[in-house]
């Protein structure tokens, strides 16, 4: 009876829970470095993740809550993070003048935006919005496997579909109709590891560098939850060891 | 009875402390003497788990406080700022997050285990309606809480729970126009949230004083639901309890660290990471799942006045259940007549959960509605016809009753197995 009670308060918060995040199209599962209760970052993908999402996606898509300084976890040397920081003007302010300047882009700023606000990004985007990045991972049920499927997802439009102008095909898309072309053609980067940029190879090196993004503290979350938890078991076990022998100088 | 109280305290500066303000002698008498009935199982752990459970939520809760900023503009920012640059934020934020849940899935087992077991019967019925008052400010609190990292669930949630109000005839556009604070939810909004969100949960402490007071009267229920007719049925609440409780404690912070260190988000909604946006709706709207129940009977009625009445009923009953089971034995173990309707009335609830993060369309709504249906009349007519008419099964003469007449280990399939397992 006792067993059935805690099943079901649980079943039930974490069914629904689970549920209620549902996906619409059925995503394909693909296997990530940092899947699983143990996956760590691949930092190799991460970087060529990293040169994916400067040279394409941070034309119109900002990462506004990761610093630069940040990138020293993927591995960056700190000369590396000053003189990625510094290919950027941030604009900074006022001087002594009173005046708005710019200067190149320091470890501590955050990732520039590349619009000022929601409306210049429209005006420049024929009406869409292109989102910020910076928990893009987070805000999607499935997260990582929706951003690999929507970026490889890209496909004629079945017979009989009209598409708005200026939209594209997409198999995962909510609607199916989405304002940002294909993003990743094959080649689109070069990259500098020698590493072959196939769509897929692309798509799943931005994807591990997104979900860094995401959950920068995952590693160190997980490591710590293993040792927490190996902890309260032993503490568990003990206290059960001390209450069966407290209870059996009980004559019950 | 004026002059110092009479301390047995050995220490002298203890002793001297209790001679003035007599907390030892106090804890003493209700912590470590208490005398508590012999026959808890491990269900009975969840009163102290929920205490717990507020203590982390409120310590952890100031600490982001420290670090939040209530205002529409940045509420989205801050929170990201504490994952990601205040020192183990991640760990303070992720654990207030899942420290919500984890209190209603205490809190529920806790009240089910009332439920099956009789607690809110006499004498126990003001201990059982201050319980109620815990979970009505509970999930005020949480609510609130749920807004303030102004997300897409957290704004949308917002509207549509505020709005509600504007079922009520005449009155109903005012009240949530007072609510917001301004013609829509706004920053106004959010800040009134967050200065309540701080401020009830010291409101829960001290009903949850008031709680444990009224439960130092009455004493404890227990698996039997008889009263404990002498020393022989009690133990002292320290060490036999305390210990007892740890072991549960251990569990549920491995439960807990489970949730935090390894799906921190699988209890939330993925939208509540894209940041507020009042012009964007969310395709389905719904509750954290905690609520899911109620939001399912609050969509069961095609009415929208009807179904706020019904969602407030559903806890409104709560507050006169002791006087709607009309049954004289506590323990749902001597009710063969009872007992399978309340078997139904929990799946009855799991599957209202269900229904409730469902779209109100389709079958979803029909089972909801049948599930609404059995949820009132599990307590407004089942409860007080089924105590009428059950003919209970005998109640063992006492709590030690069992083990003393036969000296051995309790035979399988006896009715009162004191020392079970959860």
């Amino acid at each position: 009876m006792r067993r059935l009670v805690l099943a079901l308060a649980l079943g039930a918060g974490l069914a629904t829970g689970a549920h209620a995040a549902g996906p619409a199209v059925p995503l394909p599962q693909e296997q990530w470095s940092f899947s699983g209760l143990f996956g760590t970052f691949d930092r190799a993908a991460a970087q060529r993740g990293l040169q994916v999402y400067k040279e394409v996606c941070s034309v119109c898509h900002g990462l506004r809550q990761v610093a630069y300084r940040n990138l020293a976890a993927l591995g960056l040397s700190e000369d590396e993070v000053k003189a990625l920081a510094a290919t950027v003007q941030i604009k900074d302010g006022p001087n002594d003048l009173g005046e708005m300047f710019e200067r190149p882009g320091r470890p501590s700023d955050r990732f520039r935006s590349p619009f000022p606000n929601e409306n210049a990004a429209r005006a420049a985007n024929n009406g869409a919005y292109p989102p910020d990045l910076s928990v893009m991972v987070k805000a999607r049920a499935d997260g990582a496997n929706y951003l690999h499927a929507l970026l490889t997802g890209y496909a004629d439009p079945p017979a009989g579909m009209t598409m708005m102008a200026g939209m594209n095909y997409n198999k995962y898309f909510p609607g199916h109709q989405i304002a940002m072309a294909a993003p990743l053609p094959e080649d689109r980067v070069t990259y500098a590891d020698g590493t072959k940029a196939t769509t897929e190879q692309m798509s799943r090196d931005l994807t591990t560098f997104l979900a860094w993004a995401a959950e920068p503290e995952l590693e160190e979350r997980r490591a710590m939850g293993v040792r927490i938890i190996l902890f309260l078991l032993v503490l568990t076990v003990m206290a059960y060891m001390v209450k069966r022998k407290i209870w059996a100088d009980l004559k019950h | 009875m004026v002059g110092l109280h009479k301390s047995d305290v050995a220490n002298p500066v203890l002793r001297w402390i209790d001679q003035r303000l007599p907390v030892i002698t106090m804890l003493q008498k209700e912590y470590s003497q208490f005398p508590t009935p012999k026959n808890f199982n491990y269900l009975w752990n969840f009163g102290a788990l929920a205490m717990v459970n507020l203590v982390i939520m409120i310590v952890t809760g100031i600490v982001l406080a420290m670090h939040y900023t209530p205002h529409t503009a940045m509420a989205f920012d801050s929170v990201e700022r504490i994952m990601r640059d205040v020192n183990f934020g991640w760990l303070i934020r992720y654990i207030h997050m899942n420290g919500a849940s984890m209190f209603f899935i205490v809190v529920y087992i806790h009240i089910f285990r009332g439920l099956y077991y009789g607690s809110y019967k006499t004498p126990r019925e003001l201990l059982w309606i201050l319980g109620v008052v815990i979970l009505l400010l509970m999930m005020a609190t949480a609510f609130m809480g749920y807004v303030l990292p102004w997300g897409q669930m957290s704004f949308w949630g917002a509207t549509v729970i505020t709005n509600l109000f504007s079922a009520f005839p005449l009155v109903g556009e005012s009240i949530v126009t007072w609510l917001w604070g301004g013609f829509s939810v706004d920053n106004a909004t959010l800040n009134r949230f967050f200065s309540l969100h701080y401020l009830l949960p010291f409101v829960i402490a001290g009903v949850v004083f008031l709680h444990v007071v009224a439960l130092h009267i009455t004493g404890s229920n227990n698996p039997l639901g008889i009263d404990p007719k002498g020393p022989q049925d009690t133990i002292p609440f320290h060490p036999y309890y305390t210990i007892k409780d740890s072991v549960g404690l251990g569990v549920y912070a491995m439960v807990f660290a489970f949730l935090v260190f390894f799906f921190p988000n699988y209890l939330g909604h993925p939208d509540n990471y894209i940041p507020a946006n009042p012009l964007v709706t969310p395709a389905h709207i719904v509750p954290e799942w905690y609520f899911l129940p109620f939001y399912a009977i609050l969509r069961a009625v095609p009415d929208k006045l009807g179904g706020v009445l019904l969602m407030f009923g559903s806890i409104a009953v709560l507050f006169v259940l002791p006087w709607l089971d009309t049954s004289p034995v506590r323990s749902m173990r001597f009710r063969p007549l009872l007992k399978p309707f309340f078997f139904v009335f929990m799946i009855v609830c799991v599957v209202l959960g269900y229904a409730g993060a469902m779209p109100a369309e389709g079958i979803w709504v029909t089972i909801s509605q049948v599930g609404t249906a059995y949820y009132f009349l599990y307590f407004l007519v089942i409860l007080p016809v089924v105590g009428k008419l059950e003919r209970p099964l005998p109640l063992p003469e006492s709590i030690a009753a069992p083990v003393l007449r036969g000296g051995g280990p309790v035979p399988a399939g006896a009715v009162a197995k004191p020392m079970e397992k959860a």
